[in-house]
């Protein structure tokens, strides 16, 4: 098969066609896993469609999972631009938890919009923190910052498990979380804003922190593509020897860009303590640092491809759960293995059929003009 | 073949990269002492004095490349190909692998030296075929010919490019380097006690066969590599020595610029577009930047203006780099350094892999620079484009500078026979 | 004399919680030393307890449990390897993704079939492999210290503890005494001089794949199989992250990965021994900080602190062959 000249290839085939088919792909081989388990793929797409747009409690619930994939997306993406697998997203997230937490309840006393400054800006410091040291020792050792982070993912949980256990909890209650962060402090939620118009709807985790969750997307669309420090990290990330060349130094970007990352990781904090439990809970990163990952690589690491992505992944929780209820033989780690079959294609082999796309609409579009 | 990148795994044994591939059996026992009879007698045979069991990070490079060569005898080689093997070698490494090859030679092997230093050559060799620009130009007995003939066959009759060059009045010495030496990655001295001065408004042309230093010194002289001992003046002022040195984003804010020898390892981030790569080094000052954010609309109106006036085709600043061809490449980087109005320029291989339109252009506009007053260090290894566009010519041969000339009726003779290594 | 016995229970433990740990690292050296990133031992692991402990229940004998345990690892090394020798695509996240598709697809295929919320039916007697008595231990345990030695310590073990320990030394032989291990360190190494010594690069990155999925699949069944009777969700709980460690740790050699795993297996053992237990002076430790130190010692490793660890030169990067 001759190879395609990557000039002549339309950027609508390499950036939209190609993941879409790797997509289509993923879902089939997903419609499989669902067959194996026994029961219907297409019955089990309907309730997805339905548990995630059908209701508007559900489409809320949607949202939520979206925020979150979004922040970690988005971590991801931007420690990838300099070439730097982050792999740390749940501990940066867990220790941005705390910072949120640590901040609202020492300064209650500040009103409470000062209060949500001071704490969003204590889960980015907090998951920067934590990111900080993996990237201190890439940049001047060269330790691997794919074990580095692997590693601190456990050693924030065994911390804030400690933590919870021993030192913050609620010694009111028996599980280990910390006590309620006061009501006033509480992000408006979905409900309250229906409300608002006099419509009464049922409980959803859905909070302003969407709305957070879109002004982190254009702040990194804006930081990576629209400022110098962007610039330099990706120069670094693509040509380090040619970013030497041109004066930009590549150990002051991986460490940029890696706290950035851990601070973006760390604004899931935020929505899970501020927006919806209002505590810290053990576990609260639930895995949701992984599928950023997923997130990311669909999204081909742009803030325009995360959000689309977050939200199918949004769906796919969503409606997962919708289908775990319905369908008893399907639990939600179906969905997780779901989430790896993407990765799998999104990520690992998305050159697999890449040529002969790219060649087919080359050919195409070379036909149409002869014509 | 002894490539001039050895095939050695640095943490195994000699003994080990030798038998690699070639162990006889699965589990070493028997064979591996039979092994080692043989490779001992290969050794004495053909004065290799190597110890089998020392690790390969161990060994000096000179030793390396005897591991190579018994490698090599060891599998049955008859014939041996050396791809230049004594670039990295000090001179009496060099006087003992030529022992070792003569009594390979004289054991019945053939030897195929790669070389461009004529000494060798006439010292070593029985037989001397000469390549040119992909082309064999010449065959001959080595007792038939002489260094000069070689030279000459070696260099070719030179084209000179007509060129519009006044006579300039050149300025001040602008920048100085004070006998400079640096080591390579590999901790191998590759510029050795190097002087240069180079006056304002003019080109100092450096000629000399790939390979001989010429990389690392640029390297040093623009701030990406450390000097071992020596120094670097930049308008009086030092800017590098064996403590400390100027990145190249303070070189540039005094007036260097540099066009790398390797654009697309070093010159461009191919995978950037055009204006990403057209204000690559000088992206964080004005007017391309203002407080850390970057101006685009001037930033791509200035890309225009600059691919218009250095005819980069095609005219799009939004087009990634790797779609351009070599040619417009090298403009986009010659443009771009050139657009400062450098007080010193270093250019490395100008016009490798460039078309022949844009060749004239680039030597045009490097003409231009020096009327201009800039101080201009043109690292080539075409002769034509040295001699075409130098004021002063200097040689660099095996780290050292072995001559200077101005530019006025040398011969390529001549250089060809300084870039040979011929005194 | 309880004392002693405290010992003796302690060394017990270390001994059968690093045995999947010892397993899994010598899988990852084989891959990793042929210039493969393996961060997928966790979801490898997980996939061979799944295998082994239904394929057990289903066909009533352990041994083909394992077996099929053993087929699902190697097919999973050759996924892996499909991604990233041939396909040259990213190993990092070729191992995320199998990664996460295990787990999910371990308990949710375990939840659809048994219905138990990703448990696996308890195998009975003869579908789980049992304690094996060395022959004479009963007869000499009363003997003083070496009885306690042999009836305590040496016997009573999983088959898979004793197969662990054997395996270590054999590996050692394998890679360091054969030229298949010559040449797997090689390509590890320096893939070109590998290849110019007219050896198959590819080929050998996926032999080296195939023996690692063989061991870590023991690594799983022993999970599933011997200590438990059954597959439970995310069983692996992170060994297979530990085994990482264990092997940067033992810097990607046999015997110092071994000394690694059987330092991680110790510092579980007493965790769990400790807890609640008051120690003079220092008080209760928390629970959560010994569990937390063999990652530390990780990173204080990765960092260099404690001598280089030195990844095999060519890791992680795709050979390309030049025509």
């Amino acid at each position: 098969m001759a190879t395609v000249d990557k000039s002549k290839v339309p950027w609508w085939v390499s950036n939209l066609i190609v993941p879409l088919i790797n997509l289509i792909l993923a879902l089939f081989v997903s419609g499989l896993f669902i067959f194996i388990a026994g029961e219907n793929p297409f019955e089990a797409v309907r309730l997805i469609i339905y548990g995630s747009f059908g209701y508007i409690e559900g489409f809320a619930y949607t949202l939520y999972y979206t925020t979150n994939f979004i922040f970690t997306g988005l971590a991801f993406a931007v420690a990838f631009h300099c070439r730097l697998f982050n792999i740390g997203g749940e501990g940066q997230a867990y220790i941005g938890g705390l910072g949120v937490f640590l901040v609202a309840i020492n300064f209650s006393f500040l009103p409470v919009p000062i209060v949500w400054l001071l704490a969003v800006m204590g889960a980015v410091v907090f998951g920067a923190a934590w990111a900080f040291i993996p990237a201190y020792l890439q940049a001047t050792r060269g330790s691997h910052v794919v074990i580095t982070t692997i590693m601190f993912n456990f050693i924030a949980a065994s911390l804030m498990v400690f933590l919870l256990v021993d030192i913050i909890r609620d010694t009111t209650q028996m599980g280990p979380h910390t006590i309620a962060l006061p009501e006033e402090q509480w992000f408006p939620s979905f409900e309250d804003f229906a409300a608002l118009f006099g419509i009464k709807i049922r409980y959803s985790p859905l909070n302003i922190s969407f709305l957070l969750a879109i002004a982190a997307s254009v702040f990194v669309w804006f930081l990576v593509w629209k400022t110098r420090w962007g610039y330099e990290m990706r120069a670094v990330g693509h040509n380090t020897q040619a970013a030497i060349y041109a004066g930009i130094s590549p150990y002051k970007n991986i460490i940029i860009a890696m706290c950035i990352s851990g601070g973006l990781a760390g604004l899931l904090g935020v929505n899970e303590i501020l927006g919806v439990h209002h505590k810290i809970v053990a576990g609260f990163p639930a895995g949701y640092g992984f599928t950023g990952i997923a997130v990311a690589l669909m999204g081909r690491n742009h803030p325009i491809g995360i959000f689309p992505a977050a939200f199918l992944f949004g769906i796919l929780y969503q409606g997962g759960s919708e289908v775990t209820f319905d369908m008893p033989n399907i639990t939600r780690y179906m969905f997780v293995a779901v989430q790896g079959v993407i990765i799998l294609f999104s990520g690992a082999l998305e050159n697999l059929f890449r040529p002969q796309i790219e060649n087919f609409f080359v050919n195409r579009l070379n036909l149409k003009a002869k014509a | 073949m002894v490539h001039q990148h050895f095939m050695l795994v640095e943490n195994f044994t000699v003994l080990e990269n030798i038998i690699l591939g070639f162990e006889g059996e699965l589990v070493f026992g028997k064979n591996l002492e039979k092994a080692k009879k043989d490779l001992k007698n290969l050794c004495d045979t053909y004065k290799l004095n190597i110890d089998l069991n020392s690790t390969i990070s161990d060994l000096s490079v000179g030793f390396r490349q005897r591991v190579e060569i018994l490698k090599s005898l060891y599998r049955g080689a008859e014939i041996l190909i050396l791809d230049e093997p004594t670039g990295v070698l000090t001179p009496q490494e060099v006087d003992e692998l030529f022992k070792i090859l003569r009594s390979l030679n004289e054991e019945g092997k053939t030897i195929v030296l790669i070389t461009h230093k004529l000494i060798e050559i006439m010292d070593l060799t029985s037989e001397v075929s000469v390549m040119r620009q992909g082309e064999m130009v010449g065959h001959t007995k080595t007792k038939d010919t002489n260094k000069e003939q070689l030279a000459e066959m070696m260099v070719g009759r030179s084209v000179l490019l007509r060129l519009e060059k006044s006579q300039v009045k050149t300025g001040d010495v602008v920048f100085k380097v004070e006998d400079l030496t640096v080591k390579d990655d590999l901790d191998v001295i590759r510029v050795k006690n190097v002087n240069l001065n180079i006056r304002a408004g003019e080109i100092l042309g450096l000629a000399g066969v790939t390979g001989n230093g010429q990389t690392e010194l640029l390297e040093a002289l623009s701030g990406i590599r450390k000097v071992e001992s020596g120094e670097i003046y930049l308008d009086g002022k030092k800017v590098s020595d064996s403590q400390n040195f100027l990145d190249p984003r303070e070189l540039k804010e005094k007036g260097l610029a540099h066009v790398p020898e390797d654009r697309q390892r070093m010159g461009l981030v191919t995978d950037f577009k055009a204006y990403e790569n057209l204000i690559f080094g000088y992206h964080d000052q004005k007017p391309f930047s203002k407080s850390s954010i970057l101006n685009h609309r001037d930033i791509i109106a200035h890309s225009k203006k600059i691919m218009e006036e250095y005819d980069v085709r095609p005219q799009s600043p939004n087009l990634i780099t790797s779609n351009f061809s070599g040619g417009n490449q090298q403009k986009i980087i010659l443009s771009r350094e050139l657009n400062e109005n450098p007080k010193v320029l270093l250019v490395g291989q100008p016009t490798r892999g460039v078309d022949i339109g844009a060749i004239e252009f680039i030597h045009q506009r490097l003409i231009d620079m020096r009327d201009r007053g800039a101080a201009i260090l043109l690292v080539s290894v075409e002769l034509d484009e040295v001699l075409s566009l130098s004021d002063r010519i200097v040689v660099m041969f095996d780290g050292k500078i072995v001559g200077e000339k101005e530019n006025n009726n040398v011969t390529d003779r001549e250089l060809g026979l300084l870039m040979a290594g011929v005194v | 004399m309880e004392f002693l016995s405290d010992i003796a229970s302690l060394i017990n433990s270390t001994l059968r919680i690093s045995t999947p740990l010892v397993f899994a690292a010598m899988a990852g050296i084989f891959a990793e030393r042929s210039g493969v990133i393996d961060f997928s031992l966790e979801g490898k692991m997980l996939m061979a307890a799944f295998v082994a402990a239904v394929g057990s229940y289903f066909l009533g004998n352990p041994w083909l449990g394992l077996l099929l345990a053993i087929i699902a690892c190697v097919s999973l090394s050759m996924l892996h390897g499909f991604a990233s020798v041939t396909y040259k695509g990213d190993q990092v996240v070729s191992c995320v993704a199998i990664n996460i598709l295990i787990i999910g697809l371990t308990t949710a295929l375990a939840a659809a079939w048994f219905g138990q919320a990703g448990l696996t039916p308890t195998l009975n007697e003869d579908q789980r492999f049992l304690e094996v008595n060395l022959p004479f231990a009963e007869s000499l345990r009363d003997v003083p210290i070496v009885g306690t030695i042999y009836s305590d310590i040496l016997s009573g073990h999983y088959i898979f503890v004793y197969l662990a320990y054997l395996t270590v030394p054999l590996v050692f032989w394998v890679v360091f005494k054969t030229s298949f291990g010559l040449r797997l360190r090689a390509v590890g190494e320096n893939p070109s001089a590998v290849d110019t010594a007219g050896i198959n690069v590819f080929a050998m990155r996926y032999k080296a794949l195939a023996i690692n999925g063989v061991l870590i699949a023991f690594a799983g069944a022993h999970l599933s199989t011997a200590v438990n009777a059954n597959f439970f969700r995310e069983m692996s709980a992170g060994r297979g992250y530990l085994a990482l460690a264990a092997m940067i740790f033992g810097k990607w050699h046999p015997k110092t990965a071994l000394v690694a795993c059987l330092l991680f297996g110790f510092t579980d053992a007493l965790q769990i021994r400790l807890q609640g237990v008051e120690l003079p002076a220092i008080g209760e430790i928390p629970v959560q900080l010994i569990q937390a130190l063999p990652y530390v010692l990780t990173v204080v490793l990765l960092a260099g602190f404690v001598g280089k660890a030195i990844a095999p030169n060519a890791i992680g990067q795709p050979y390309i062959k030049e025509r």
